[in-house]
């Protein structure tokens, strides 16, 4: 477990560094996960070393999310009059946002899918 | 000797502990344990979003106690950090599934647009027409992508990063408490469409919400989270100007 935390760690390092240097609008954990992903794909054995530590990691994703989720609460009085406008906009959009995606990308697997039975039948 | 403390001692001990990070560590994952308690009673229904609920029993508390959140994050900052190495964590999910995602590239990336233009464009202009101010425009624009993204982006084009993280974080309450009757109203059953628009629309917060469902659709969460970000932080900063022109 440490070695796996010690491995998320140094990826992490890497992908602040990679960044910085470049000053990139993507934040470095981000590209420490590409990063990440890179080296799995060249040494799958190490992948299968950290993968335990990495998964224990996601099931408690909700945790990390509280004292951000705290902050929030705390500091809400910051949108003041334009609350309905915001509250509005932020529910509607966010509806739009899932379903569209969902419908756009389901309708495109499906062609795709279509054009390989297509193909492989001619 | 008196067996029970008085209360002034208690005080000394509660003014002693208070100072410490320790306090403020403890109550978040206590907080936690019980919203997963609750959340599995509820037999997982999405209303009893575990994030929701442990961060209302950590604000009633603080209130409660009367302690500020200062003080409180210096000893949540701890759990705070780790959502860098799960970040990179999700590096792992997303190796597992990498045949499935390389043959499904183009619909994703095709959904990603699409989602992401619709997001972006509804929030601007929902809000514009109920007469939001520029600034919070440009603060709602970037809500859908993960925090220290939208932040950056809405300091880059006149927004107010912290009102963003409002935003933000409440975008992602509401998508993993909503998605799942958003998905059954309009038919989508494929577990891997299903967690990537999730993560498209609510990042973390409705990937943490797909993980608990599967290991799959947190995959596909994980991945719709990454590409949003990187699509939304070049998108917005060429887009909003277009859209405060136009609308």
């Amino acid at each position: 477990m440490l070695r796996s935390l010690a491995a998320l760690l140094i990826f992490q390092c890497l992908g602040e560094s990679v960044s910085y240097v470049f000053s990139l609008p993507v934040p470095g954990p981000v590209i420490g996960m590409l990063l990440l992903f890179a080296f799995a794909m060249m040494r799958p054995a190490a992948a299968t070393a950290i993968e335990p530590t990495a998964l224990e990691l996601l099931r408690h994703l909700s945790l990390l999310f509280i004292p951000a989720g705290v902050g929030i609460m705390v500091s809400v009085q910051t949108v003041r009059g334009e609350a309905f406008a915001v509250i509005a906009s932020l529910i509607l959009s966010t509806t739009l946002g899932i379903a569209v995606t969902a419908l756009v990308t389901r309708a495109l697997l499906r062609r795709q899918r279509r054009r390989n039975v297509e193909e492989s039948a001619s | 000797m008196n067996s029970h403390l008085p209360i002034d001692k208690l005080d000394a001990i509660w003014v002693y502990l208070a100072a410490s990070p320790l306090l403020g560590l403890t109550l978040t994952l206590v907080a936690y344990l019980i919203a997963l308690n609750v959340y599995a009673r509820a037999k997982h229904n999405p209303l009893a979003n575990p994030v929701l609920i442990a961060v209302a029993i950590v604000v009633v508390a603080l209130k409660l106690t009367d302690t500020p959140y200062r003080t409180y994050f210096e000893g949540a900052q701890f759990v705070h950090f780790l959502l860098g190495p799960a970040t990179v964590a999700l590096a792992l999910p997303l190796y597992r599934q990498w045949d499935k995602l390389r043959r499904g590239a183009l619909p994703l990336l095709g959904g990603l647009v699409a989602g992401s233009l619709t997001a972006i464009v509804s929030a601007v202009g929902i809000a514009k027409l109920l007469g939001a101010t520029p600034q919070t425009l440009a603060s709602l624009a970037p809500k859908s992508v993960t925090t220290p993204i939208a932040m950056a982006v809405a300091e880059k084009v006149g927004g107010i990063p912290s009102l963003t993280a409002v935003l933000v974080i409440s975008t992602g309450v509401f998508g993993a408490v909503t998605a799942r009757w958003i998905l059954n109203a309009v038919g989508v059953r494929e577990t891997d469409v299903r967690g990537f628009a999730i993560g498209v629309a609510s990042h973390g917060i409705g990937t943490a919400r797909a993980f608990q469902v599967s290991e799959e659709m947190g995959a596909f969460a994980g991945l719709g989270m990454g590409l949003n970000g990187v699509f939304t932080a070049f998108l917005v900063p060429v887009l909003l100007p277009i859209l405060l022109r136009w609308l």
